[in-house]
């Protein structure tokens, strides 16, 4: 299994802060699977959205591996400073 | 290890400053940047903001980045805050402050640390406006800044 977070936007946009889900080869095939939930998850996940995305708290591509118990995290661009 | 800290109390500036020159008689030089939150934004009168970051990921960014700057430049320490939580016009959002011996290296890793800071720590920011709340959008003069250092 591995953690999922959402953060800000995307937070409220899902309605769900976390969750656990059984573990996907990259962030890539993860990106699908949750698309494929439909409505508002294919909106932000779809091609549209920007999201970017972090496993276990460093910056991820599309291609970067996940392996069983890691957090992967979905994100909106930042904002701070 | 440089100091970097993400907090929801307010910022002593003039504390954190003083620490970087405090017991170190090689330090000629400390430049400080000082964000800090406006009443208007996109047109439109802001009344509060609320910070969000990833705890841990966060602290590790800041750190990253803090760790670059030590490698590009000749410098003595080092130091970002930055607040989370509730924030109201006027208070200070972060503070980058960078000692070295001399001011040149301390100016430019002061920018380098929060043009950085601006596209690769995860914060957002969320607005309070008449019209209710909004988040904020990057910018992409933010990208532009921080590209900058990669020529």
């Amino acid at each position: 299994m591995i953690r999922l977070r959402y953060f800000a936007h995307l937070r409220e946009q899902l309605g769900i802060g976390s969750e656990e889900l059984e573990a996907a080869a990259n962030v890539d095939e993860l990106i699908g699977r949750l698309r494929a939930r439909g409505g508002k998850w294919a909106e932000a996940f779809g091609s549209e959205g920007q999201v970017l995305a972090a496993v276990n708290q460093e910056m991820a591509t599309p291609r970067t591996p996940i392996r069983d118990g890691d957090e992967v995290a979905f994100f909106p661009p930042v904002t701070g400073g | 290890m440089y100091y970097v800290k993400v907090q929801r109390e307010s910022l002593d500036i003039p504390s954190h400053l003083a620490e970087l020159w405090n017991d170190n008689p090689r330090v000629g030089a400390v430049v400080s940047f000082v964000g800090l939150m406006r009443d208007i934004n996109a047109g439109e009168q802001v009344t509060a903001m609320t910070l969000e970051h990833y705890p841990g990921m966060t602290e590790k960014a800041l750190q990253r980045i803090v760790d670059e700057a030590g490698k590009r430049w000749d410098l003595e320490d080092i130091r970002v805050v930055h607040r989370v939580g509730e924030l109201q016009p006027t208070d200070p959002i972060v503070l980058v402050a960078v000692a070295s011996s001399h001011r040149g290296e301390a100016f430019r890793a002061c920018e380098f640390v929060i043009d950085y800071l601006k596209t690769q720590a995860p914060f957002w920011k969320k607005e309070r406006t008449a019209d209710g709340e909004r988040w904020v959008e990057a910018r992409h003069s933010d990208h532009n800044a921080e590209a900058r250092w990669k020529a």
